[in-house]
Protein backbone atom coordinates (compact mmCIF):
# COMPACT_ATOMS: atom_id res chain seq x y z
CA UNK A 1 0.00 0.00 0.00
CA UNK A 2 2.76 2.43 1.08
CA UNK A 3 2.33 5.90 2.63
CA UNK A 4 0.82 8.64 0.74
CA UNK A 5 1.28 10.97 3.47
CA UNK A 6 4.47 10.91 5.40
CA UNK A 7 5.43 13.68 8.09
CA UNK A 8 8.92 14.34 9.87
CA UNK A 9 9.22 16.49 12.88
CA UNK A 10 7.22 18.78 11.46
CA UNK A 11 7.40 22.54 13.34
CA UNK A 12 5.91 25.77 12.57
CA UNK A 13 6.18 28.62 14.33
CA UNK A 14 4.53 32.02 14.58
CA UNK A 15 6.98 34.54 16.20
CA UNK A 16 7.37 33.35 19.47
CA UNK A 17 4.47 30.97 19.21
CA UNK A 18 5.16 27.45 18.24
CA UNK A 19 1.42 26.58 16.44
CA UNK A 20 3.13 22.94 15.59
CA UNK A 21 5.82 21.71 17.53
CA UNK A 22 7.76 18.82 16.02
CA UNK A 23 4.91 16.34 15.06
CA UNK A 24 5.66 13.02 12.81
CA UNK A 25 3.00 11.02 11.61
CA UNK A 26 1.85 8.93 8.20
CA UNK A 27 -1.03 7.90 6.56
CA UNK A 28 -1.22 4.80 3.88
CA UNK A 29 -2.70 5.13 0.67
CA UNK A 30 -6.63 4.48 0.69
CA UNK A 31 -6.80 5.11 4.72
CA UNK A 32 -9.09 7.15 6.81
CA UNK A 33 -7.09 9.33 9.04
CA UNK A 34 -8.70 11.54 11.49
CA UNK A 35 -6.77 14.39 13.06
CA UNK A 36 -8.47 15.73 16.28
CA UNK A 37 -7.48 17.54 19.09
CA UNK A 38 -9.27 21.00 20.45
CA UNK A 39 -9.19 24.40 19.27
CA UNK A 40 -6.19 26.08 18.56
CA UNK A 41 -4.15 22.55 18.77
CA UNK A 42 -2.70 22.96 15.47
CA UNK A 43 -4.74 21.23 13.05
CA UNK A 44 -5.62 24.26 10.70
CA UNK A 45 -2.00 24.87 10.71
CA UNK A 46 -1.09 21.24 10.04
CA UNK A 47 -3.12 21.04 6.93
CA UNK A 48 -2.04 24.62 5.76
CA UNK A 49 1.49 22.89 5.58
CA UNK A 50 0.61 19.29 3.76
CA UNK A 51 -1.26 21.58 1.58
CA UNK A 52 1.02 24.37 0.49
CA UNK A 53 -0.37 27.28 2.04
CA UNK A 54 1.98 27.80 4.58
CA UNK A 55 5.42 27.02 4.67
CA UNK A 56 7.08 24.93 7.53
CA UNK A 57 9.62 26.12 9.91
CA UNK A 58 11.48 23.06 10.05
CA UNK A 59 10.70 19.50 9.34
CA UNK A 60 9.88 17.18 6.71
CA UNK A 61 6.65 16.23 3.92
CA UNK A 62 6.02 13.76 1.71
CA UNK A 63 2.61 13.98 0.23
CA UNK A 64 1.73 11.38 -2.56
CA UNK A 65 5.96 11.35 -3.07
CA UNK A 66 6.16 15.26 -3.68
CA UNK A 67 7.32 17.91 -1.19
CA UNK A 68 5.22 20.81 -0.61
CA UNK A 69 7.66 23.73 -0.61
CA UNK A 70 9.63 22.41 -3.59
CA UNK A 71 6.99 20.54 -5.85
CA UNK A 72 3.89 23.14 -4.91
CA UNK A 73 1.93 22.49 -8.17
CA UNK A 74 2.38 18.25 -8.15
CA UNK A 75 1.32 18.17 -4.66
CA UNK A 76 -1.47 20.22 -5.52
CA UNK A 77 -2.80 18.02 -7.74
CA UNK A 78 -2.48 15.22 -6.06
CA UNK A 79 -5.30 16.57 -3.39
CA UNK A 80 -8.45 18.57 -3.38
CA UNK A 81 -9.74 20.04 -0.35
CA UNK A 82 -12.84 21.51 1.49
CA UNK A 83 -11.94 23.98 3.66
CA UNK A 84 -13.67 25.22 7.42
CA UNK A 85 -14.65 28.00 5.81
CA UNK A 86 -17.27 28.29 2.71
CA UNK A 87 -15.04 28.72 -0.42
CA UNK A 88 -17.76 29.05 -2.98
CA UNK A 89 -18.35 31.91 -5.15
CA UNK A 90 -21.77 32.51 -4.15
CA UNK A 91 -22.22 34.88 -7.02
CA UNK A 92 -21.71 32.13 -9.37
CA UNK A 93 -23.87 28.64 -10.38
CA UNK A 94 -23.27 25.18 -8.62
CA UNK A 95 -21.95 24.35 -12.51
CA UNK A 96 -19.70 27.26 -12.67
CA UNK A 97 -18.08 26.76 -9.06
CA UNK A 98 -17.21 23.32 -10.38
CA UNK A 99 -16.39 24.22 -14.30
CA UNK A 100 -13.78 27.12 -13.02
CA UNK A 101 -12.38 24.55 -10.61
CA UNK A 102 -11.63 22.50 -13.65
CA UNK A 103 -10.10 24.80 -15.47
CA UNK A 104 -7.77 25.75 -13.08
CA UNK A 105 -6.91 22.29 -12.73
CA UNK A 106 -6.84 21.97 -16.29
CA UNK A 107 -9.16 19.15 -16.93
CA UNK A 108 -9.39 18.67 -20.87
CA UNK A 109 -12.87 20.06 -21.44
CA UNK A 110 -14.70 16.38 -22.70
CA UNK A 111 -13.65 14.59 -19.65
CA UNK A 112 -14.45 17.89 -17.21
CA UNK A 113 -17.89 17.98 -18.42
CA UNK A 114 -18.63 13.79 -17.50
CA UNK A 115 -17.02 14.29 -14.37
CA UNK A 116 -19.03 17.04 -12.92
CA UNK A 117 -22.00 15.46 -14.25
CA UNK A 118 -21.09 12.66 -12.53
CA UNK A 119 -19.91 14.12 -9.03
CA UNK A 120 -23.05 16.67 -9.17
CA UNK A 121 -25.06 13.89 -9.64
CA UNK A 122 -23.70 11.71 -6.75
CA UNK A 123 -23.95 14.34 -3.79
CA UNK A 124 -27.51 14.85 -5.52
CA UNK A 125 -27.19 18.54 -6.92
CA UNK A 126 -27.02 17.69 -10.67
CA UNK A 127 -30.91 19.22 -10.63
CA UNK A 128 -30.21 22.33 -8.76
CA UNK A 129 -26.72 23.08 -11.59
CA UNK A 130 -27.83 26.28 -12.36
CA UNK A 131 -28.98 27.61 -9.39
CA UNK A 132 -26.56 30.33 -7.83
CA UNK A 133 -24.52 29.34 -4.84
CA UNK A 134 -25.93 32.02 -2.90
CA UNK A 135 -29.69 30.63 -2.77
CA UNK A 136 -27.96 26.85 -1.12
CA UNK A 137 -28.30 25.74 2.39
CA UNK A 138 -25.19 25.02 4.22
CA UNK A 139 -25.51 21.27 3.45
CA UNK A 140 -25.55 21.91 -0.03
CA UNK A 141 -22.80 23.88 -0.08
CA UNK A 142 -20.85 21.61 1.65
CA UNK A 143 -21.81 18.89 -0.74
CA UNK A 144 -21.18 21.26 -3.79
CA UNK A 145 -17.92 22.13 -1.91
CA UNK A 146 -16.84 18.11 -1.61
CA UNK A 147 -17.60 17.83 -5.16
CA UNK A 148 -15.78 20.16 -6.12
CA UNK A 149 -12.99 19.07 -4.42
CA UNK A 150 -12.90 15.82 -6.65
CA UNK A 151 -13.20 17.48 -10.56
CA UNK A 152 -9.29 16.73 -11.25
CA UNK A 153 -9.46 13.02 -9.60
CA UNK A 154 -7.46 13.67 -6.48
CA UNK A 155 -5.89 10.89 -4.79
CA UNK A 156 -6.27 12.24 -1.14
CA UNK A 157 -8.85 14.48 0.14
CA UNK A 158 -8.53 16.90 2.83
CA UNK A 159 -11.60 17.88 4.91
CA UNK A 160 -11.25 20.63 7.47
CA UNK A 161 -14.04 20.39 9.91
CA UNK A 162 -16.82 19.56 7.17
CA UNK A 163 -19.20 18.71 9.00
CA UNK A 164 -19.62 21.89 11.23
CA UNK A 165 -23.18 23.50 12.37
CA UNK A 166 -25.14 20.96 9.92
CA UNK A 167 -27.94 18.89 11.34
CA UNK A 168 -27.29 15.40 11.62
CA UNK A 169 -29.16 13.87 8.77
CA UNK A 170 -26.96 16.10 6.50
CA UNK A 171 -24.08 15.20 8.71
CA UNK A 172 -24.93 11.54 8.07
CA UNK A 173 -25.42 11.98 4.54
CA UNK A 174 -21.73 13.74 4.21
CA UNK A 175 -20.33 10.48 5.53
CA UNK A 176 -21.89 8.38 3.91
CA UNK A 177 -20.29 9.62 0.10
CA UNK A 178 -16.84 10.23 2.01
CA UNK A 179 -17.05 6.75 2.50
CA UNK A 180 -18.17 5.56 -0.78
CA UNK A 181 -16.06 7.80 -2.15
CA UNK A 182 -12.63 6.04 -0.22
CA UNK A 183 -13.94 2.19 -1.24
CA UNK A 184 -15.03 3.12 -5.02
CA UNK A 185 -12.07 5.69 -6.05
CA UNK A 186 -9.58 3.99 -3.42
CA UNK A 187 -9.07 7.75 -1.88
CA UNK A 188 -6.98 8.71 0.66
CA UNK A 189 -9.43 11.09 3.74
CA UNK A 190 -7.52 12.99 5.78
CA UNK A 191 -9.94 15.05 8.05
CA UNK A 192 -10.62 17.19 11.43
CA UNK A 193 -13.28 17.36 13.61
CA UNK A 194 -14.75 17.91 16.95
CA UNK A 195 -17.35 15.20 16.35
CA UNK A 196 -16.51 12.23 18.18
CA UNK A 197 -18.57 9.46 17.39
CA UNK A 198 -18.23 10.67 13.74
CA UNK A 199 -14.40 10.20 14.01
CA UNK A 200 -14.67 6.99 15.74
CA UNK A 201 -17.15 5.78 12.88
CA UNK A 202 -15.70 6.68 10.43
CA UNK A 203 -11.79 7.30 10.85
CA UNK A 204 -9.78 3.72 10.66
CA UNK A 205 -7.32 5.46 12.48
CA UNK A 206 -6.81 8.56 14.41
CA UNK A 207 -4.44 11.02 15.57
CA UNK A 208 -4.54 13.59 18.46
CA UNK A 209 -3.21 16.43 18.68
CA UNK A 210 -2.83 18.80 21.58
CA UNK A 211 -0.86 22.36 22.02
CA UNK A 212 1.06 21.68 19.02
CA UNK A 213 2.38 18.24 19.58
CA UNK A 214 0.67 14.63 19.12
CA UNK A 215 -0.34 13.08 22.13
CA UNK A 216 -1.99 9.46 20.89
CA UNK A 217 -2.32 7.86 17.83
CA UNK A 218 -3.99 4.51 16.79
CA UNK A 219 -7.62 2.96 15.48
CA UNK A 220 -10.78 4.15 17.64
CA UNK A 221 -10.11 0.92 19.41
CA UNK A 222 -6.71 1.23 20.85
CA UNK A 223 -7.31 4.53 21.89
CA UNK A 224 -10.18 3.62 23.82
CA UNK A 225 -8.31 0.71 25.15
CA UNK A 226 -5.45 2.80 25.74
CA UNK A 227 -7.44 5.27 28.19
CA UNK A 228 -9.42 2.77 29.92
CA UNK A 229 -12.46 4.64 28.64
CA UNK A 230 -15.96 3.52 26.68
CA UNK A 231 -15.93 6.54 23.94
CA UNK A 232 -13.45 8.16 21.86
CA UNK A 233 -15.12 11.58 23.55
CA UNK A 234 -14.27 9.99 27.31
CA UNK A 235 -10.76 9.12 25.69
CA UNK A 236 -10.13 12.15 24.01
CA UNK A 237 -10.99 14.25 27.34
CA UNK A 238 -8.73 11.93 29.15
CA UNK A 239 -6.15 12.34 26.70
CA UNK A 240 -6.05 16.28 26.49
CA UNK A 241 -7.63 17.76 29.92
CA UNK A 242 -10.64 19.13 30.06
CA UNK A 243 -10.09 22.94 30.11
CA UNK A 244 -11.58 24.70 27.97
CA UNK A 245 -9.39 26.10 25.09
CA UNK A 246 -8.68 30.28 24.82
CA UNK A 247 -8.42 30.75 20.91
CA UNK A 248 -7.51 34.40 20.15
CA UNK A 249 -10.23 36.48 18.15
CA UNK A 250 -8.25 37.62 15.02
CA UNK A 251 -9.49 39.07 12.08
CA UNK A 252 -10.63 36.52 10.48
CA UNK A 253 -13.50 35.76 13.41
CA UNK A 254 -14.20 39.99 13.21
CA UNK A 255 -14.74 38.93 9.51
CA UNK A 256 -16.93 35.63 9.19
CA UNK A 257 -19.21 37.81 11.98
CA UNK A 258 -19.39 41.28 9.04
CA UNK A 259 -20.02 38.82 6.53
CA UNK A 260 -23.29 37.76 8.45
CA UNK A 261 -24.75 41.05 9.28
CA UNK A 262 -23.39 42.36 5.71
CA UNK A 263 -25.53 38.93 4.50
CA UNK A 264 -28.93 39.84 6.73
CA UNK B 1 -2.36 27.73 -24.00
CA UNK B 2 -2.42 26.82 -20.56
CA UNK B 3 -1.41 29.89 -18.80
CA UNK B 4 -3.84 32.14 -20.98
CA UNK B 5 -6.48 29.11 -19.92
CA UNK B 6 -5.76 30.19 -16.10
CA UNK B 7 -5.93 34.02 -16.88
CA UNK B 8 -8.98 33.63 -18.99
CA UNK B 9 -10.75 31.75 -16.23
CA UNK B 10 -10.17 34.32 -13.77
CA UNK B 11 -10.82 36.93 -15.76
CA UNK B 12 -14.09 35.31 -16.80
CA UNK B 13 -15.34 34.97 -12.89
CA UNK B 14 -14.50 38.67 -12.81
CA UNK B 15 -16.87 39.54 -15.78
CA UNK B 16 -19.63 36.72 -15.04
CA UNK B 17 -19.70 38.25 -11.47
CA UNK B 18 -20.22 41.74 -12.67
CA UNK B 19 -22.79 41.11 -15.33
CA UNK B 20 -24.74 39.50 -12.95
CA UNK B 21 -24.90 42.11 -9.89
CA UNK B 22 -27.30 44.73 -11.57
CA UNK B 23 -27.41 45.94 -8.07
CA UNK B 24 -23.95 47.12 -8.30
CA UNK B 25 -23.77 48.13 -12.02
CA UNK B 26 -27.06 50.57 -11.05
CA UNK B 27 -25.44 51.39 -7.53
CA UNK B 28 -22.06 52.91 -8.89
CA UNK B 29 -23.92 54.72 -11.48
CA UNK B 30 -25.80 56.67 -8.44
CA UNK B 31 -22.51 58.72 -8.10
CA UNK B 32 -21.33 59.93 -11.72
CA UNK B 33 -24.77 60.90 -12.48
CA UNK B 34 -25.12 63.25 -9.41
CA UNK B 35 -21.93 64.97 -10.09
CA UNK B 36 -22.49 65.23 -13.86
CA UNK B 37 -26.42 66.62 -12.97
CA UNK B 38 -24.86 68.91 -10.01
CA UNK B 39 -21.78 70.06 -11.26
CA UNK B 40 -22.56 70.24 -14.51
CA UNK B 41 -25.81 72.18 -14.83
CA UNK B 42 -25.02 73.87 -11.49
CA UNK B 43 -21.22 75.37 -12.31
CA UNK B 44 -22.15 75.56 -15.94
CA UNK B 45 -23.44 79.04 -16.44
CA UNK B 46 -20.99 80.58 -14.03
CA UNK B 47 -17.92 78.32 -15.63
CA UNK B 48 -19.88 79.63 -19.24
CA UNK B 49 -19.20 83.39 -17.50
CA UNK B 50 -15.44 83.04 -16.76
CA UNK B 51 -14.74 82.63 -20.47
CA UNK B 52 -14.43 79.06 -19.92
CA UNK B 53 -16.83 77.39 -22.01
CA UNK B 54 -19.28 74.58 -22.17
CA UNK B 55 -18.76 73.04 -18.73
CA UNK B 56 -20.06 69.45 -19.24
CA UNK B 57 -17.80 68.82 -21.94
CA UNK B 58 -15.17 70.01 -19.53
CA UNK B 59 -16.69 67.72 -17.18
CA UNK B 60 -17.35 64.46 -18.49
CA UNK B 61 -13.98 63.17 -19.11
CA UNK B 62 -13.36 63.86 -15.46
CA UNK B 63 -16.37 62.12 -14.37
CA UNK B 64 -15.56 58.96 -16.73
CA UNK B 65 -12.55 58.83 -15.02
CA UNK B 66 -13.87 59.22 -12.15
CA UNK B 67 -16.65 56.11 -12.36
CA UNK B 68 -13.11 53.93 -13.89
CA UNK B 69 -11.23 54.99 -10.65
CA UNK B 70 -14.10 53.71 -8.34
CA UNK B 71 -14.67 50.42 -9.93
CA UNK B 72 -11.39 49.79 -10.50
CA UNK B 73 -9.93 49.68 -7.24
CA UNK B 74 -13.28 48.22 -5.55
CA UNK B 75 -12.51 45.37 -7.99
CA UNK B 76 -8.83 45.27 -6.32
CA UNK B 77 -10.08 45.86 -3.56
CA UNK B 78 -12.65 42.79 -3.20
CA UNK B 79 -9.86 40.40 -2.86
CA UNK B 80 -10.09 40.95 1.30
CA UNK B 81 -13.76 39.75 1.48
CA UNK B 82 -12.56 36.73 -1.29
CA UNK B 83 -9.35 36.13 0.90
CA UNK B 84 -10.87 34.63 3.42
CA UNK B 85 -14.10 33.26 2.43
CA UNK B 86 -14.23 33.59 -1.47
CA UNK B 87 -12.77 31.86 -4.09
CA UNK B 88 -9.18 33.41 -3.80
CA UNK B 89 -8.33 30.50 -1.04
CA UNK B 90 -9.77 28.05 -3.79
CA UNK B 91 -7.40 29.19 -6.31
CA UNK B 92 -4.24 29.64 -4.18
CA UNK B 93 -4.55 25.91 -3.86
CA UNK B 94 -4.76 24.93 -7.23
CA UNK B 95 -1.72 24.15 -9.24
CA UNK B 96 -1.27 27.62 -11.15
CA UNK B 97 0.76 30.45 -10.49
CA UNK B 98 0.46 33.18 -7.86
CA UNK B 99 1.50 35.67 -10.96
CA UNK B 100 -1.32 34.40 -13.32
CA UNK B 101 -4.27 34.91 -10.83
CA UNK B 102 -3.14 38.31 -9.93
CA UNK B 103 -3.18 38.92 -13.89
CA UNK B 104 -6.13 37.63 -14.54
CA UNK B 105 -7.77 39.05 -12.12
CA UNK B 106 -6.77 42.30 -13.02
CA UNK B 107 -7.78 42.04 -16.21
CA UNK B 108 -11.19 40.82 -15.27
CA UNK B 109 -11.33 43.67 -12.39
CA UNK B 110 -10.03 46.35 -15.32
CA UNK B 111 -12.45 45.28 -18.15
CA UNK B 112 -15.26 45.75 -15.72
CA UNK B 113 -14.29 49.26 -14.72
CA UNK B 114 -13.26 49.74 -18.53
CA UNK B 115 -17.43 48.92 -19.35
CA UNK B 116 -18.40 51.29 -16.08
CA UNK B 117 -16.36 53.95 -17.94
CA UNK B 118 -18.49 53.29 -20.81
CA UNK B 119 -21.74 53.76 -19.11
CA UNK B 120 -21.10 56.55 -17.84
CA UNK B 121 -19.73 57.91 -21.22
CA UNK B 122 -23.59 57.24 -22.34
CA UNK B 123 -24.84 59.24 -19.60
CA UNK B 124 -22.83 61.98 -20.31
CA UNK B 125 -24.17 62.04 -23.89
CA UNK B 126 -27.92 61.95 -22.65
CA UNK B 127 -26.27 64.91 -20.23
CA UNK B 128 -25.75 66.57 -23.06
CA UNK B 129 -22.08 66.04 -23.80
CA UNK B 130 -20.97 65.74 -27.48
CA UNK B 131 -17.30 64.63 -27.98
CA UNK B 132 -15.65 66.71 -30.61
CA UNK B 133 -14.49 63.75 -32.97
CA UNK B 134 -15.89 60.39 -33.00
CA UNK B 135 -13.09 58.90 -34.62
CA UNK B 136 -11.17 59.74 -31.72
CA UNK B 137 -13.54 57.00 -29.47
CA UNK B 138 -10.74 54.05 -30.11
CA UNK B 139 -8.02 56.37 -28.66
CA UNK B 140 -9.97 57.40 -25.57
CA UNK B 141 -10.76 53.58 -25.11
CA UNK B 142 -6.97 52.76 -25.03
CA UNK B 143 -6.88 55.56 -22.14
CA UNK B 144 -9.68 54.42 -20.23
CA UNK B 145 -8.47 50.63 -20.11
CA UNK B 146 -5.34 52.13 -18.80
CA UNK B 147 -6.48 53.63 -15.69
CA UNK B 148 -8.63 50.61 -15.45
CA UNK B 149 -5.58 48.20 -15.28
CA UNK B 150 -3.62 50.82 -13.31
CA UNK B 151 -5.93 51.22 -10.77
CA UNK B 152 -7.34 47.41 -10.28
CA UNK B 153 -3.48 47.11 -9.49
CA UNK B 154 -3.02 49.62 -6.97
CA UNK B 155 -6.92 48.08 -5.48
CA UNK B 156 -4.48 44.54 -5.24
CA UNK B 157 -1.75 46.25 -3.94
CA UNK B 158 -3.50 47.40 -0.97
CA UNK B 159 -6.10 44.59 -0.37
CA UNK B 160 -3.00 42.31 -0.04
CA UNK B 161 -1.63 43.69 2.89
CA UNK B 162 -4.85 44.93 4.19
CA UNK B 163 -6.27 42.45 7.01
CA UNK B 164 -9.61 43.59 6.69
CA UNK B 165 -12.29 45.61 5.65
CA UNK B 166 -11.72 48.45 8.49
CA UNK B 167 -9.12 49.89 6.37
CA UNK B 168 -11.47 49.88 3.30
CA UNK B 169 -12.87 53.94 4.39
CA UNK B 170 -9.35 54.82 5.35
CA UNK B 171 -8.38 53.82 1.61
CA UNK B 172 -11.33 55.42 0.60
CA UNK B 173 -11.14 58.98 2.28
CA UNK B 174 -7.35 59.47 2.15
CA UNK B 175 -6.33 57.73 -1.32
CA UNK B 176 -8.94 57.83 -3.68
CA UNK B 177 -10.63 60.76 -2.54
CA UNK B 178 -8.27 62.95 -2.94
CA UNK B 179 -6.78 61.11 -6.24
CA UNK B 180 -10.07 62.13 -7.55
CA UNK B 181 -10.77 65.82 -6.51
CA UNK B 182 -7.20 66.89 -7.00
CA UNK B 183 -6.61 65.34 -10.74
CA UNK B 184 -8.03 68.04 -12.84
CA UNK B 185 -11.21 65.81 -13.22
CA UNK B 186 -13.28 68.90 -12.06
CA UNK B 187 -11.08 72.35 -12.81
CA UNK B 188 -9.00 73.06 -15.24
CA UNK B 189 -5.07 72.85 -14.02
CA UNK B 190 -3.81 76.35 -15.79
CA UNK B 191 -3.42 78.79 -13.47
CA UNK B 192 -3.61 77.08 -10.64
CA UNK B 193 -1.04 77.53 -6.81
CA UNK B 194 2.03 76.16 -8.34
CA UNK B 195 1.27 73.46 -4.49
CA UNK B 196 -1.42 72.43 -6.61
CA UNK B 197 0.02 72.10 -9.77
CA UNK B 198 2.43 69.70 -8.41
CA UNK B 199 -0.23 67.74 -6.62
CA UNK B 200 -1.87 67.10 -10.06
CA UNK B 201 1.34 65.90 -11.13
CA UNK B 202 1.92 63.08 -9.34
CA UNK B 203 -1.29 62.00 -9.43
CA UNK B 204 -1.67 59.45 -12.02
CA UNK B 205 -5.70 59.64 -12.60
CA UNK B 206 -4.25 63.72 -13.83
CA UNK B 207 -2.64 62.09 -16.71
CA UNK B 208 -6.35 59.48 -17.25
CA UNK B 209 -8.70 62.39 -17.09
CA UNK B 210 -6.27 64.68 -19.52
CA UNK B 211 -5.66 61.48 -22.04
CA UNK B 212 -9.57 61.04 -22.15
CA UNK B 213 -10.68 64.71 -22.47
CA UNK B 214 -7.60 65.06 -25.15
CA UNK B 215 -9.16 62.41 -27.21
CA UNK B 216 -12.51 63.08 -26.50
CA UNK B 217 -12.93 67.51 -26.65
CA UNK B 218 -8.86 68.08 -27.54
CA UNK B 219 -7.04 70.47 -25.43
CA UNK B 220 -4.50 68.45 -23.31
CA UNK B 221 -2.54 69.56 -20.89
CA UNK B 222 0.18 67.95 -20.42
CA UNK B 223 -0.77 66.42 -24.53
CA UNK B 224 -1.60 62.31 -25.25
CA UNK B 225 2.08 61.72 -25.76
CA UNK B 226 2.80 62.53 -22.06
CA UNK B 227 0.08 61.21 -20.53
CA UNK B 228 0.41 57.84 -22.27
CA UNK B 229 4.01 57.27 -21.58
CA UNK B 230 3.40 58.06 -17.81
CA UNK B 231 0.28 55.91 -17.72
CA UNK B 232 2.20 53.57 -18.67
CA UNK B 233 4.62 53.51 -16.82
CA UNK B 234 2.80 53.81 -13.95
CA UNK B 235 0.53 50.95 -14.81
CA UNK B 236 3.33 48.95 -15.25
CA UNK B 237 4.63 49.57 -11.66
CA UNK B 238 1.69 48.81 -10.17
CA UNK B 239 1.36 45.77 -11.58
CA UNK B 240 4.65 44.88 -10.75
CA UNK B 241 4.01 45.72 -6.86
CA UNK B 242 0.22 44.10 -7.01
CA UNK B 243 1.80 40.96 -8.05
CA UNK B 244 4.68 40.97 -5.05
CA UNK B 245 2.46 42.23 -3.09
CA UNK B 246 -0.30 39.20 -3.66
CA UNK B 247 2.73 36.90 -4.12
CA UNK B 248 3.21 37.47 -0.53
CA UNK B 249 -0.23 36.98 0.61
CA UNK B 250 -0.60 33.98 3.80
CA UNK B 251 -3.87 32.82 4.37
Amino acid sequence: MGKIIDVHDLVRDFGEFTAVNDISFSVARGEIFAFLGPNGAGKTTTIKMLTTLLTPTSGKIRLNDHDPVTEQNKVRRSFGIVFQDPSLDDELTAYENMQFHGMLYRVPSKIRKERIKELLTFVELWDRRDSLVKQFSGGMKRRLEIARGLVHHPKILFLDEPTLGLDPQTRNRIWSYIKDLNQKEKMTVFFTTHYMEEASRVANRIAIIDKGTIIAEGSPKKLKEQTNTSSLEDAFLALTSQAIREESSGSIDHMRMARKMWKR
Amino acid sequence: MSTLSVIYTLWLRQVKRYLRSRARIIGSLGQPLLFLVALGFGFGPIYQRAGGGDYMQFLAPGVIAMGILFTAVFSGIEIIWDRQFGFLKETLVAPVSRFHIMIGRTLGGATVASLQGVIVFMIAIIAGFRPAHYIMLPLALIFVFLIAILFTALGTAIASVLEDMQGFQLTMNFLVMPLFFLSGALFPLDGLPTAMIRVAQIDPLSYGVDGIRGTLVGGAHFGLAVDFLVLSMITALFLALGSYLFSKIQI
